[in-house]
This record gives C-alpha cells, structure tokens and sequence, in this order.
C-alpha cells in the first residue's frame, strides 16, 4: 500500500476531538443519498451506465473547480482491500462500498471531513462528517455540496416521494444524521438499556461504532434517525439535536453523580487503565476500547491528566487495517493485539504526567 | 472447540471454503471473525432489514380481496424489476420502480416512515419545473371546468396562458 496517499498516512479532522460537547459527542455526521434521473441504481446498472455516473459527477467538479479544489478522486478498484478497510474504519467509506467495487469511486476532501461515494448503493452519497455535535454545521455544508451537484445533474425527484433511492428506507430527504456518542456514566449506572431502548419510540435507531449490525463497544454508541419520508431535513436533525441535548444531560448527571458518590473508584478505574495500557504486551481490540473508555471518563471528569487527543486517535489507529498498514504488512490476531499494544506503550510514553 | 485465531474464546463461526476442489474449513469466534475482512459475512450488514422487509410484503397478501387473481406480476417498465425480486432483494431497481409499484409500495413505506409524502428539500433547479408542472395541471383542470360550464372565452383564456408556460418551459428549461 503507497504510504505517501494522504488517506493512508494521514488522520482524519474528525479525530482531533475538538468541538461543542466534544465530552460527550464524538463526531456529527450527515449523508445524502441522490441518484441521477432514468439510469437503474448501481446494483442493476450496467458499466457504462454506471461509468456514466462517473463521468457526470467529474464533468461538475469540472465546473466548479473553486469548490472542489481540495478534492481528489480515488477510483475503489485501484486499491488494495487493507486500503479499503482503512478507510472503512476511518468511516471515509461505508463497510457495503469495501465490497462491492464495481465502478465505485470516493470524492474525498484533503481533511476528509466530506467524501462523496459514487455508485455505492445509491449513484451519489455525500457525507459531511464533523468532530463534536455539529449537526447544523454538517448538514449547512452537504446542502451546499448537493446545490452545486444538482447544478448540473438531473436528480431523480418525485414531488410526492422526495429524492428516489434504491433502498425505500432512505426515500424522501435521503438523508441519515447520526451522532457518535460516548456514554460510560450510563453504562456504568446501568440507564444505558432503558434510555436507548427509549430511543427507538421516538423515530431513532442506535447502532455500534461501524453502523449496522456491529456491536457496541467501548461505551461508544451511533445514534441516527430511522425515517426520512414525511419530515424535512431541518425536522429530522432538530429532533436527533434534542434528544442529543437530553442524552448530553443525563450522561453528565451520572458522571456528576458517580463523581461525589465513588470519586476513588473511577480515579481508580482510570489509573488502572493507564497502567495496563502503558505497560501491556497483548492487548485485544475489545479490551483496549474498554481501557480507553475508562482513562477517557478520567480525563473529562479531571481525575487524571492525559492528552485526550491520543484516546481519539487511537480509537481509529488500533483497529485490524491500521494497524496492518502501519507494519506494512498482514498479521493474524495475535500479532495484530502484540502490534496494537507497542503502538499504545509508544504513544503513552510523555503523554502522561 | 475454541477460536483458530485467538484460542481464548470459543469458535461459533464456522467456515467451509472450496477453492479448485480444495477444502479448507476455519473457525473463529465471532471477534476474530469480524476482525477478519474476508469473513464478511460475519457481520453482513444489510441482511436483517431485507428479511424484515420480506415480512412486511408478505403481509400484503392478507390485504388482498377475496376473487381477485393474488399474483399478477407487476414489473417495472424500464429496469425489468418485478415486485417478487424487490421484496427478495429489498432495494428497488430503478427511479420508475417508485412509479411502478405504486399502491404496494405506498403501505411498505407508511409502515417504515409513518408517511408517504415528502416534506423536505426540493432540488433548486430541477424544483422549479415542478412547480411549473403544478400549476399547468391546475390551468388545465380549470380550462376543462371553463369548458364544461360552457364559458368558451374564460377558457381560451386559460388556453393561451397555458400555452404561453409551456412555451416559457420548453425555452427557457433546463
């Protein structure tokens, strides 16, 4: 794999950890499903047509070069599958667009807080994915993005229907705004279940870190809105904004409470999992989301003094296709938890103090 | 038996490859499963909702009247689609699926989203011939109404109106 590709070697903006409500929200992100009028969708499209696609996405970023000058397009084919899964976990592209490639390309912005995947399962996905709860900010900048794309592409819109996807789950705005929320002091507590269970009564659906159909670990849990007909976008990210602000409340309520009732316990908790993290040999992903977790609870509550930005980074860099593209090549799971741990030891070393 | 990968957990995912009549067979626990990008099937992620979806459309049999034919094939004109393969596959085929499916997809989609009308966005330039659209269908529901009540000038009226749109469309659109 090139190591000099900015999407290999660099981070991503959204792991620095900045932004409102950083404590709690990891990262905002909006994305957009648009398909183009009279082409079939990707999965039935034929090469030319979904060549074609190609072509009338590139002819617009022709267009409109100032807006798209920190843009580059990266053709799925031409990367290896590490690669791909890369940018998996660095959620540049979704987890389905790893392994259907056919004619797939990514339109990523140098900081890769915006990629535009074209020919996923929908013809055109943009997404804006922002650190802390930004909603409004990401949703401002892909409604920008998808005025200037609808410029010179016919959508395929129906007035009744909204925007045409080929999942019917998506229809109507086309868009899913979803929240990476951090959330020990309601696991610890033990509200967590009956609180996201809650969630679901009120049109939203919480998933693990990598979206659909993986699980919940490191305290870490995604939250987005389930329907995307009959209400619009303002509506749809109104609604996940409030029940973040109420979220956001009662996680730091717990804290708070866990803060004068077991004040030693969690500074415990947080300095145990410094030494493990600092000093483990073997360490499997699981375990070090966990630890992480407990050292980050630490920090945000001033228990113990770390560089929250390591937690972030790590989050992403300790996962399997990281870490194999950091040793350059592949490695089974022993090696994988060997080589996650001497990356954590080396990143801890003068980060605490 | 335990996990090949990690020998700490035990193995539930159990995997059978033959490649060129070769057997191999692997198993892992579901960790070292989803860990592994080959094994993607661990975690496929778009099966649940499409079997979810099967349910909903199956439904749908219920609904249908007594002494009418239950399986006419309804199919889409311009993809090819037929509704058995979406509600198999989940995902509709093309724009003029929406089209197509018309009735049988509108319950699908009260049951998902509560709605079958989009509120939201309206592309910007695109839009405007929707709007355009709107108001030539109401012109012409009038101008038959003019023309029934027998006011033939209102209707040349509302004819020339209509015609002066349609000529501001087909010029100035796109």
């Amino acid at each position: 794999m090139a190591q000099d590709k900015f999407w290999v070697k660099n981070l991503s903006k959204w792991m620095e950890g900045t932004g409102p409500d950083s404590e709690v929200v990891l990262t905002s992100r909006v994305r957009l499903a648009r398909n183009i009028k009279n082409i079939p969708f990707p999965y039935l499209a034929s090469d030319t047509q979904t060549q074609k696609i190609f072509n009338d996405v590139n002819r617009v970023v022709g267009n409109h070069k100032g807006e798209f000058k920190d843009f580059t397009f990266i053709k799925l084919e031409e990367m290896e599958s590490l690669e791909r899964q890369l940018c998996v976990e660095k959620h540049i592209i979704s987890p389905q667009m790893a392994k259907d490639v056919r004619n797939s390309f990514v339109l990523l912005r140098n900081d890769e807080a915006v990629s535009i995947m074209i020919n996923e399962e929908d013809h055109i996905r943009i997404q804006c994915l922002f650190p802390g709860l930004q909603l409004e900010g990401a949703w401002n900048l892909a409604d920008k993005i998808d005025d200037i794309m609808e410029s010179d592409l016919d959508y395929a819109f129906n007035e009744d229907r909204g925007y045409l996807t080929a999942c019917p789950t998506n229809v109507g705005t086309g868009i899913r705004v979803s929240l990476m929320m951090h959330l020990p002091g309601l696991v610890i507590t033990k509200q967590i279940n009956r609180i996201l269970s809650a969630l679901s009564q009120v049109g939203l659906v919480v998933r693990g870190l990598y979206g659909e159909g993986t699980e919940v670990i490191g305290n870490i849990v995604q939250i987005s809105n389930q329907i995307t007909l009959g209400q619009s976008e303002k509506e749809i990210i109104r609604n996940l904004y409030a029940v973040a602000k109420q979220l956001i409340e009662q996680e730091e309520e717990a804290r708070q409470n866990l803060l004068n009732e077991s004040r030693e316990n969690l500074a415990d908790r947080a300095g145990r999992a410094l030494g493990i993290l600092s000093n483990a040999r073997i360490v499997s992903s699981q375990e070090a989301m966990q630890l992480l977790s407990d050292l980050r609870l630490g920090v945000d509550l001033g228990l113990i003094d770390f560089d929250s930005k390591i937690i972030n980074h790590l989050l992403v860099t300790i996962r399997p296709a990281h870490l194999q593209s950091m040793e350059r090549k592949e490695l089974d799971a022993y090696e994988r938890d060997v080589c996650r741990a001497t990356l954590i030891r080396e990143k801890f070393i003068g980060s605490s103090k | 038996m335990l996990c090949q990968e990690c020998n700490k957990m035990p193995a539930t995912v159990h995997l059978t490859k033959i490649v060129n009549d070769k057997k191999t067979e692997t198993h892992l626990c579901q960790q070292c499963a989803s860990e592994k990008g080959e094994l993607e099937f661990a975690f496929e992620p778009k099966f649940p909702i499409h079997h979810f979806f099967a349910g909903l459309l199956d439904f749908d049999g219920f609904e249908t009247p007594v002494g009418i034919p239950g399986k006419t094939k309804i199919q889409c004109n311009n993809c090819g689609l037929t509704y058995a393969q979406f509600s198999q596959i989940g995902r509709l085929g093309c724009s003029d699926c929406y089209e197509s499916f018309g009735e049988k997809l509108n319950s699908l989609l009260r049951r998902i989203h509560g709605s079958t009308r989009h509120t939201g966005k309206v592309p910007q330039r695109s839009g405007s011939a929707i709007k355009v659209k709107k108001e030539l269908e109401q012109l012409r529901k009038d101008m038959q109404k003019k023309i029934a009540d027998e006011e033939f000038e209102e209707a040349a009226r509302i004819r020339d109106k209509i015609r002066e749109l349609e000529k501001d469309t087909e010029g100035g659109g796109e």
